[in-house]
């Protein structure tokens, strides 16, 4: 067993036994849902069918009824769209590369932010294939043989790379989530005893046993899709910013846009870990697993992402100036200070000022501030998607063609229906699903949990 | 001589590691270890050979890679080389860059999911399968070993597993 230090803070609070453990990650399931669950999921189900009229109504009246006109026709649709993805992309940063830097802390959030990947994903998928215009030919984007002489994509397209990415993407997220929920669904399955639990927990564990061939596959397959989804996290969200890179539109046009992206994208997904995981480890009283601690070391990872886009924010502005290329200097100046400068003002302060509070001890360990903090980046980085392509397609070479954007009130409702999908999803995910990874979880409390800490330290004094 | 199942629960993993040592060095195979988390060093206490699931996956990621390379080339430049702003078509190389993406996607998809797939079949895991642990309490606190023996080693194999610290021993 891997030795680890007793001054190090404990991950597992108070003095868990295997089966405490097991009991604290069941009861929500087991029990009854609270009243606040069923508020919750009415709203969000709301949410969510209004979404779903404003989508039909899109697809049965056409793109029209959106804002897009002909100059700005990328608006709330992709910036939506990257908005998401780049949410899902904490979810994966979690599981794989944290396991790869054996983070032991990651077990008690990976689960749930795996989750969310998951359903971010899936709502993302949703303006990529609305936005297409005539989304029943949606299948066109796809290398399949066809009646028109077989006329096939264009791989040299990122957005022919974004299929590709983003499929692969969601499907290998979606089977690592649901391999490693597989020993827990046994655990549900072993204590259940209404009769449609057991049968539903039965089909969904698919009959896990816990042998130890198993579970060796099953810590290789971990390691290998790990190893597999890194790579991939960083390059879906490079492909999605080669959507930009690669147009010849000053303010896009830059090689800086895949890791920006990408470092981004981890940013505003730990955020929204952060505003899922406060409320649900208070509701469902796993403070003793999802600490302090892990509250303060996803606060870590927010800093070191938030500078890392602070710093790429402050490279674009100098490079736009000392280019001296007048369109790329126009097109920053613009964004600071023509008709969407609101925007680009609470970009600024949402992303690059306020994830600096977190180097303050007093402020990471807080987690009021840390709530806060977490709605404020998320909203500062849907500003910086818009202020990417928004104030950068009205302001474009032609002044002739130069348009103003204004959202209408079917854009608006898309995005909260899939506010409220996401919701819905993951509020039936924690009352279903067990939202910590407990069987990997018991693997760290011989190491790493208070309890066994203080044992540790007994034996060493005697 | 006819041969027995003996089923021995252990609330703790070292100690049962360290009875798995002291079977296996009396020569005795243990049939099956059921825990309720993947245990460190569980594999070589009872003997498992590697799994090769990793090489699995290395050979389905080459496949993606191939198959990725090869649709690319015949339909980018075999069947239907079009003219895209200029960009070189004539042969596959010039268009290796734009290539890679959908490469590596490619390679990464068939990797991830033709092991997963060869991980639920190797394991048996389908839905509608049985549950493979003989006692519930396997996926909570406690853990299993599952030795097959003659009738003779019986009593040998129980005193052994008893003072290595089974809380219970049952015979199938």
């Amino acid at each position: 067993m891997q030795h680890e230090s007793e001054i190090r803070e404990p991950l597992i609070l108070g003095n868990k036994t295997y089966h405490q453990i097991t009991e604290d990650i069941v009861r929500p399931i087991e029990g009854k849902a609270s009243k606040y669950w069923y508020m919750l999921l009415t709203v969000s189900i709301i949410c969510f069918l209004w979404g779903i009229g404003c989508l039909s109504y899109t697809i049965g009246t056409g793109i029209g009824v959106w804002g897009n006109n002909n100059g700005v026709d990328w608006t709330w649709d992709i910036t939506n769209f990257v908005w998401w993805i780049g949410i899902g992309h904490a979810g994966t940063l979690i599981s794989a590369v944290l396991l790869l830097f054996r983070q032991k802390w990651r077990l008690a959030v990976n689960r749930s932010a795996e989750a969310m990947t998951i359903f971010a994903v899936m709502c993302a998928a949703i303006f990529v294939l609305l936005h297409t215009g005539r989304p029943w030919l949606d299948y066109w984007l796809f290398p399949l043989p066809n009646q028109f002489g077989s006329l096939w994509v264009n791989f040299n397209s990122p957005l022919v790379w974004d299929v590709f990415a983003v499929s692969t993407y969601f499907s290998v997220s979606l089977v690592f989530w649901y391999t490693g929920l597989v020993p827990d669904f046994a655990m549900v399955r072993d204590r259940a005893v209404k009769p449609f639990q057991k049968k539903m927990y039965s089909l969904l564990s698919m009959g896990w046993g816990g042998g130890a061939r198993h579970w060796s596959r099953f810590e290789e397959l971990s390691l290998v899709l790990a190893g597999l989804a890194t790579p991939l996290v960083f390059s879906v969200h490079s492909i999605v910013s080669m959507d930009f890179a690669t147009a010849a539109l000053p303010g896009w046009h830059t090689t800086i846009f895949p890791p920006y992206f990408v470092s981004g994208a981890v940013f505003s997904g730990f955020a929204m870990v952060q505003t899922l995981l406060l409320i649900m480890r208070k509701v469902y009283r796993l403070e003793n697993y999802i600490t302090k601690k892990h509250v303060e070391y996803m606060n870590i990872v927010i800093i070191i992402t938030g500078s890392i886009v602070g710093v790429a924010y402050l490279t674009e502005l100098f490079i736009s100036w000392y280019s001296g290329a007048q369109y790329e200097q126009y097109a920053f100046l613009n964004r600071a200070t023509g008709p969407y400068w609101w925007a680009y003002a609470a970009m600024m302060t949402c992303n690059v000022i306020s994830p600096q509070l977190f180097w303050f001890k007093k402020l990471r360990t807080s987690l009021t501030f840390t709530f806060i903090m977490s709605i404020i980046v998320n909203i500062g980085m849907w500003f910086e998607r818009f202020v990417i392509i928004v104030p950068t397609l009205c302001r474009t070479y032609l002044p002739s063609t130069w348009n103003m954007y204004h959202p209408t009130f079917v854009d608006i409702g898309i995005f909260t229906g899939t506010i409220g999908m996401f919701f819905t999803f993951f509020l039936l995910f924690t009352r279903y699903f067990p939202v910590i990874a407990q069987a990997e979880l018991k693997t760290i409390l011989k190491s790493s949990s208070e309890g066994y800490k203080h044992k540790a330290a007994e034996a060493a004094h005697h | 001589m006819s041969k027995v199942v003996i089923h021995a629960i252990f609330d703790d993993e070292d100690l049962l590691m360290g009875t798995a040592r002291k079977l296996r060095s009396q020569g005795i195979r243990i049939k099956e270890v059921f825990s309720p988390f993947p245990v460190h060093g569980m594999d070589d206490a009872i003997g498992l050979p590697r799994t090769r699931i990793a090489i699995c996956a290395f050979i389905y990621g080459i496949t993606g890679t191939c198959l990725a390379t090869l649709m690319m080339w015949y339909m980018m430049v075999h069947d239907w080389p079009t003219d895209i702003g200029g960009k070189p078509s004539f042969a596959y190389y010039m268009n290796v860059p734009a290539f890679i993406p959908v490469t590596f996607e490619s390679t990464v998809l068939c990797a991830a999911h033709g092991m997963v797939i060869t991980f639920y079949l190797r394991c048996w895991l389908v839905p509608g399968a049985k549950a493979k642990n003989p006692d519930p309490r396997t996926t909570d606190d406690k853990f299993m070993m599952v030795v097959e023996t003659n009738e003779d080693k019986k009593n040998n194999i129980e005193s052994v597993l008893t003072s290595g610290g089974a809380s219970e021993v049952h015979y199938k």
